[in-house]
């Protein structure tokens, strides 16, 4: 089944509409699988190559290079530690020891009941609040051992449904409509611009 | 005058919980920029920019209106601005985009007036959630605001912009590589020749590649002119620019303070920044300008904040980041986890970065370990050597590339930082087997 569909469609379609090229939508589509399976599956993938008139290796291919597109099934809700440089001195190892305890999975590994993936990040860009966690990319930090612990009881208990979405979810404003401009009335605008600074030019 | 009284060029909504709203922005000055640039021709505007002196924030350090005018003429022609901040421990483009969205767009659509282009694509890096959701929903109101998309505020002057999320890899902040990811491909940098986007760019056509800090000066460059901006700093570094202090500081931070000023000491003692260090602990290193950059030691305390003036103390302002490293740390665990970053992050298209930062992780961790050997130190400086031939310490800046990107020479300094400071440090590790601070 994990072919876009209904609503996920139409996105789809709009954002190929958004470039010139329609790869350029690649990765957003295949953020939008993940938005709607969780993890990017090879029927996304097929489906995704079809709509952008690729083969689905070629989708595969970029998809492979990137870490936030999982080809494999992960948890609901993605866990990361960053140990980064900036977490690293504020001891990120030693809270990654703590979170391989209290999950009982190694960095890498998904819990037995399938909520949490547990991951070791490079910098994500937080380094005045580390050690930094990010549960599906929403960010938490400073963090110590007991704040680890109160995250990972409250995304299990759902308080903390409202503010983070379940794996795969990033931004949840769409956009409003697509692009307003035609291509052409831009090129026309533009010959029109470049002649008048040609002319000032030549003043 | 201190440097502290300077402007806030990019952070002035900072000291608002709101500062990413609408109704804040168009109260404090939003938009102002944009309606004041339509007024002018797009050649005025970019000479206002040029006048301004602004170097490119990202960490590449080129003069962005030099940037602007190589633009290769041409029907169509992409602005792309690079949100994809990934330089460890630099932080300040993820706070700018989360905490003032509406100005980087303003800041993104005078560009794109400048240098006339066709279509703008904000490429915002995929880690940021909040970040997306915030520059989609500034978008948003600013196409209801008619500050972008057709005729924006009445100028007879079009274009569109898009947010476009990445998906995870340091080397898409390489604008090449950016190009690529936008492209829909693996985030390969490209081979150069050619050099520049603004000739051969996005889909081959000419692109000017923006960092978001860059963007978000624009509207107070226009505002205040370019002289204004000039006139903060020195002829080698205008204006002001977002230092992101992380590490052992009692206050980390992102600070805005004019350039050229003040000193290292000013950015991590001053009470208003830094605020020292913890109680007891004494300064063992510090990280300029990201990890790619050359560490600095107490001894370099009181040199400027200044493009110049650190590229001829051997290393780099590059990112804005600044890391600061006290006695409690250890140095081959930080080269080591750095190291350890460059090797995940290559891409793999060269030997020289491909294979060396995996040899000198290994044979870090081994030190780290307590498995070390007497002439590691010298396997990993000829592993440096053969990334970056003739890196050396006291370092010399820039650094040779034998890469396609800057990434290859980003992996020594770390390495040869640690060992031309902290030998002692190395040789304890291989001849007690552990490392001292477990």
């Amino acid at each position: 089944m994990p072919r876009l569909a209904g609503p996920n469609l139409e996105r789809a379609k709009e954002t190929i509409g958004l470039y010139p090229q329609a790869r350029s939508a690649l990765v957003p589509l295949c953020h939008l699988a993940q938005e709607q399976d969780g993890w990017l599956t090879p029927e996304a993938i097929e489906h995704i190559a079809e709509l952008l008139g690729l083969t689905p290796v070629e989708v595969l291919g970029t998809a492979s290079f990137y870490d936030m597109l999982h080809t494999d099934p992960v948890g609901r809700n993605l866990v990361g530690i960053c140990t980064n440089i900036a977490c690293l001195l504020a001891g990120a190892y030693e809270l990654m020891e703590h979170a391989e305890e209290t999950l009982g999975i190694s960095a890498g590994g998904t819990t037995t009941d399938g909520q949490f993936t547990l991951e070791e990040l490079e910098c994500a860009a937080f380094c005045d609040k580390a050690p930094c966690v990010l549960v599906n990319y929403r960010f938490f930090g400073p963090v110590d051992n007991a704040g680890f612990d109160q995250i990972v009881d409250d995304v299990r208990a759902g308080r903390l449904a409202e503010d983070i979405p379940s794996h795969g979810t990033l931004s949840r404003v769409r956009r409003e409509g697509g692009l307003q401009v035609p291509a052409d009335e831009v090129a026309t605008q533009r010959a029109a611009a470049d002649a008048a600074k040609r002319e000032r030019g030549a003043r | 005058m201190s440097f502290l009284d300077a402007p806030r060029v990019v952070t002035s909504r900072f000291e608002y919980e709101d500062s990413h709203t609408l109704s804040r922005f168009v109260s404090t000055g939003g938009y102002d920029g944009l309606r004041q640039a339509l007024t002018m021709t797009p050649e005025e505007v970019a000479a206002q920019v040029d006048a301004s002196g602004i170097i490119g924030r990202g960490g590449a350090g080129f003069p962005t209106g030099r940037k602007w005018s190589m633009l290769r003429p041409a029907p169509v022609r992409y602005l792309v601005i690079n949100g994809d901040e990934s330089e460890p421990a630099t932080f300040k483009d993820h706070a700018l985009i989360t905490r003032d969205p509406n100005q980087l767009v303003e800041g993104a659509l005078i560009a794109a007036y400048a240098v006339q282009a066709t279509q703008v694509f904000l490429y915002v890096r995929g880690e940021f959630a909040l970040g997306l959701e915030r520059v989609q929903a500034a978008l948003n109101d600013a196409y209801r605001q008619g500050a972008v998309g057709r005729d924006i505020f009445g100028s007879g002057f079009s274009v569109d912009a898009i947010v476009h999320p990445g998906a995870g890899a340091y080397i898409c902040g390489d604008e090449t590589a950016l190009l690529e990811s936008l492209e829909g491909k693996r985030g390969f940098p490209r081979v150069k020749p050619p050099y520049y986007p603004a000739v051969t760019g996005l889909y081959g056509e000419p692109t000017i590649v923006n960092n978001v800090e860059t963007v978000s000066s624009l509207p107070w460059i226009i505002n205040n002119g370019g002289a204004a901006f000039a006139a903060m700093g020195a002829p080698t570094s205008t204006g002001t620019r977002v230092f992101a202090l992380a590490g052992d500081v009692m206050r980390p931070g992102n600070y805005e303070i004019e350039l050229s000023k003040p000193t290292f000491r000013d950015l991590i003692f001053a009470p208003e920044l830094g605020g020292g260090l913890r109680p007891g602990r004494s300064l063992k290193a510090i990280v300029p300008g990201g990890t790619s950059a050359f560490w600095i030691g107490p001894d370099r305390l009181d040199l400027h904040l200044d493009q110049k003036a650190v590229a001829d103390a051997g290393t780099m302002l590059g990112s804005g980041s600044v890391v600061v490293m006290d006695d409690t740390q250890c140095m081959v665990r930080a080269a080591w986890r750095i190291s350890r970053f460059y090797h995940r992050e290559s891409c793999g298209q060269c030997t020289p970065c491909r294979e060396g930062s995996g040899w000198v992780e290994n044979i870090l961790r081994r030190i780290e370990a307590g498995s070390g050997h007497e002439d590691d130190l010298d396997v990993l400086l000829d592993v440096c050597d053969n990334i970056s031939p003739e890196v050396s310490w006291p370092s010399k800046w820039p650094p040779q590339q034998t890469t396609i990107c800057p990434l290859g020479p980003s992996i020594p300094p770390a390495i040869v930082s640690s060992i031309g400071m902290f030998r002692d440090e190395y040789m304890v590790h291989i001849k007690d087997g552990g490392c001292p601070f477990d």
